[in-house]
């Protein structure tokens, strides 16, 4: 079936929803209005304000409720409407959701779900285009995922809704509107990487919205004759270092593409992942090409800020002619 | 500023009060709530000493807070939940928590103790107010499952200054969450007193979020009673969420860490002594002559008992494996958790093997 990222999470909240009356969807304006995104719509309708349920403003609120009705045995998945708006959060999401399981020696399970649009490129005010997963990464007892086709989204969102760990799902919001095919079955586990392009020259890893980019790079560099390929992690943690690491060891050469500044961002932690199993294959040093060390620009800036096609190019170039 | 009366049912004389409530003080009510306190204080007791030898890295007494520990817990049903903070023991043994189960944590060689669905009571919540927005869900759990508990949590004076406490309260009373906060306002938070803590009393401020409020003498374990009595059958018949404020005070430090003389008078801790809520139903039991001796030595020997058992305890505790602190990450499990634990035990190996 060919669908927008948006309506494959539509479609995936909604079988969730429909397979498991433990399921419950929550966030601000996800009733009525079907969220800001309109990733909801539909779902109140057809389940009812009991399952999809328009909560205050209070993201700390959302999810510290969700904590709570997931000890009662719900499964809460919870939409935070956009990156910049976690923090209130935060200490709910770090402190709370993903040490529970370990502090209560595993007495406690919270298979919670936080949805959140993530990354700029839709010329949005600030506090609307953060790429903030690195935060969550950093955070033991949390899986993190990014979703970056259709088919992904839909099957991602089911199996993170599934598993019995918390699990903070990012939508790329610049990718809401993109088609592609959603497949009858999940066709990879929630903590594989996916090749989306094989290729020999050198290997580029990314995830969410800049998947696109580097499949764009990856066209353009074909025509002067490399062969790349793009490798997206999909799981952020764990990082599926098996694929990463043995992608590399045939190429010998690795660009890490990410829309979140670089300094203590998760390309640094490929980079080291690669150079720690790979330092004898390496060709080149791994490149990290990403948003700058700066707060998120005015939107007339964020074509400059966030990685485009020539930069992945030029780093490209880089590691090739090392 | 204009502050509701305080709810009291048991005179520091240990007279009582003439309220209806007070027709239902039992002598067995009153020797079983005292019995919930004297054993509460001798664990409390045993644990800060426990901390002194160095056993425990860290206590924090519930000294002088017992009533309104007991009082609200020996309110609600067995099957009501609970979500405490950090400070409460009292109500804990209330709830079949045993010495091992409370100090392992303090101990450090657990991150909590105790399976809290087996006694429907949470673990402990160190970052303040976090446990109140779980009260308020899990109550939103209970409003899906068509059942009847109500949700009692826990707090103190300082936690309701945090954003968490105040989104709580709103998202109850914004969706009738069966809950009924329970604020002991001890008056101190560390060294902050209250009246640095908030400009309008709690209780006025929560009937602004549109919370039922209760305004009770926290010393006065039957007063607790009584009006944590009356604020969850209220909410359980629908009412919806209720917050008490209980005016009690922090007899010790904040912690064993604290030194609470830098901040606070002897005057004021004689003040408090005056109201301490053990000898105030103790006296109630003897002007009524509702506690014989025999009583009072069994009791005695219980809590001589519950102590010895505390400090055995405490000691039995032998240090985790380092291979535990891998365990329970994710719920799934996790290869790169896998590998770490088996990188980390070759590592130790090897430190054997250099012995």
């Amino acid at each position: 079936m060919t669908t927008t990222l948006s309506a494959a999470i539509t479609t995936a909240l909604h079988h969730a929803l429909e397979t498991d009356p433990k399921v419950l969807v929550m966030g601000q304006d996800v009733g009525g209005l079907g969220g800001v995104f309109r990733v909801t719509d539909g779902l109140q309708k057809d389940f009812g304000p009991e399952r999809v349920l328009d909560t205050p403003i209070a993201e700390a609120g959302i999810v510290g409720t969700a904590i709570g009705l997931a000890q009662r045995g719900y499964r809460p998945v919870c939409e935070i409407q956009f990156d910049g708006f976690v923090y209130p959060a935060f200490n709910q999401i770090t402190s709370q959701l993903a040490k529970m399981h370990a502090r209560s020696r595993g007495r406690l399970t919270l298979p919670v779900v936080i949805r959140i649009p993530v990354s700029g490129g839709i010329g949005a005010v600030e506090h609307h285009s953060e790429s903030n997963e690195a935060y969550f990464a950093h955070t033991a007892g949390l899986r993190v995922v990014a979703a970056a086709t259709p088919q992904d989204a839909h099957w991602l969102l089911r199996q993170a809704i599934e598993s019995e760990d918390p699990v903070i799902f990012f939508e790329p919001k610049c990718r809401y509107w993109s088609k592609g095919e959603v497949a009858a079955e999940a066709d990879l586990a929630l903590d594989a990487a996916r090749t989306v392009r094989p290729g020999a020259d050198a290997t580029l890893l990314t995830w969410g919205s800049m998947v696109e980019t580097c499949l764009a790079a990856a066209a353009a560099a074909e025509e002067e004759g490399h062969d790349l390929e793009v490798i997206d992690l999909r799981s952020l943690s764990p990082v599926d270092v098996d694929a990463l690491t043995g992608a590399v060891a045939r190429t010998g050469r690795a660009v890490v593409v990410h829309e979140a500044p670089t300094f203590g961002g998760l390309g640094g932690e490929v980079a080291a992942t690669l150079a720690e199993h790979c330092f004898d294959r390496l060709e080149a040093p791994v490149l990290r090409v990403g948003g700058f060390d700066a707060p998120y620009p005015a939107a007339r800036l964020e074509s400059h800020y966030r990685p485009d096609l020539d930069r992945v190019l030029d780093a490209v170039d880089r590691v090739l002619t090392y | 500023m204009e502050t509701r009366d305080t709810y009291a049912l048991l005179g520091t004389n240990g007279r009582l009060a003439d309220d209806p409530a007070a027709r239902d003080v039992t002598p067995e009510l009153c020797r079983g709530l005292y019995r919930d306190m004297v054993l509460a204080r001798r664990l409390d007791s045993e644990a800060y000493h426990l901390q002194r030898q160095g056993e425990l890295g860290l206590w924090l007494q519930c000294l002088g807070q017992e009533a309104a520990q007991v009082g609200s817990i020996r309110a609600i049903r067995d099957d009501d939940p609970v979500f405490p903070s950090y400070r409460d023991h009292a109500a804990a043994l209330c709830r079949g928590i045993g010495p091992e189960a409370l100090l392992a944590q303090w101990r450090g060689v657990r991150q909590s103790g105790w399976d809290p669905a087996e006694h429907r009571f949470g673990l402990y919540t160190l970052v303040l107010a976090a446990q109140l927005l779980h009260a308020v869900g899990y109550a939103m759990g209970v409003q899906r499952d068509g059942t009847d508990e109500v949700v009692l949590a826990y707090f103190g004076d300082g936690s309701s200054s945090e954003g968490e406490a105040n989104e709580a309260f709103n998202w109850a009373a914004t969706v009738s969450a069966p809950v009924v906060f329970f604020c002991q306002n001890n008056q101190w938070a560390i060294s902050t007193p209250t009246s640095r803590q908030f400009g309008a009393p709690l209780h006025r401020r929560a009937a602004g979020f549109g919370l039922a409020t209760e305004l009770v003498d926290g010393n006065d374990v039957l007063a607790v009673r009584a009006a944590t009595a009356r604020a969850a059958e209220a909410v359980r018949r629908g009412g919806g969420p209720a917050l008490i404020e209980a005016t009690t005070y922090r007899m010790a430090g904040h912690s064993t860490s604290d030194d609470p003389t830098r901040y606070r008078t002897e005057a004021e801790l004689d003040h408090w002594r005056a109201r301490d809520p053990v000898d105030r139903l103790r006296a109630l039991l003897d002007r009524e002559e509702w506690a014989d001796a025999a009583f009072h030595a069994d009791l005695d020997a219980e809590a001589d008992a519950l102590g010895a058992e505390t400090r055995r305890a405490c000691r039995a505790m032998p240090d985790p494996d380092p291979a535990e602190m891998f365990d329970h990450v994710l719920p799934g499990g996790s290869p790169a958790i896998d590998r770490q634990r088996d990188a980390y035990a070759a590592y130790l190996a090897t430190l054997e093997e250099d012995r």
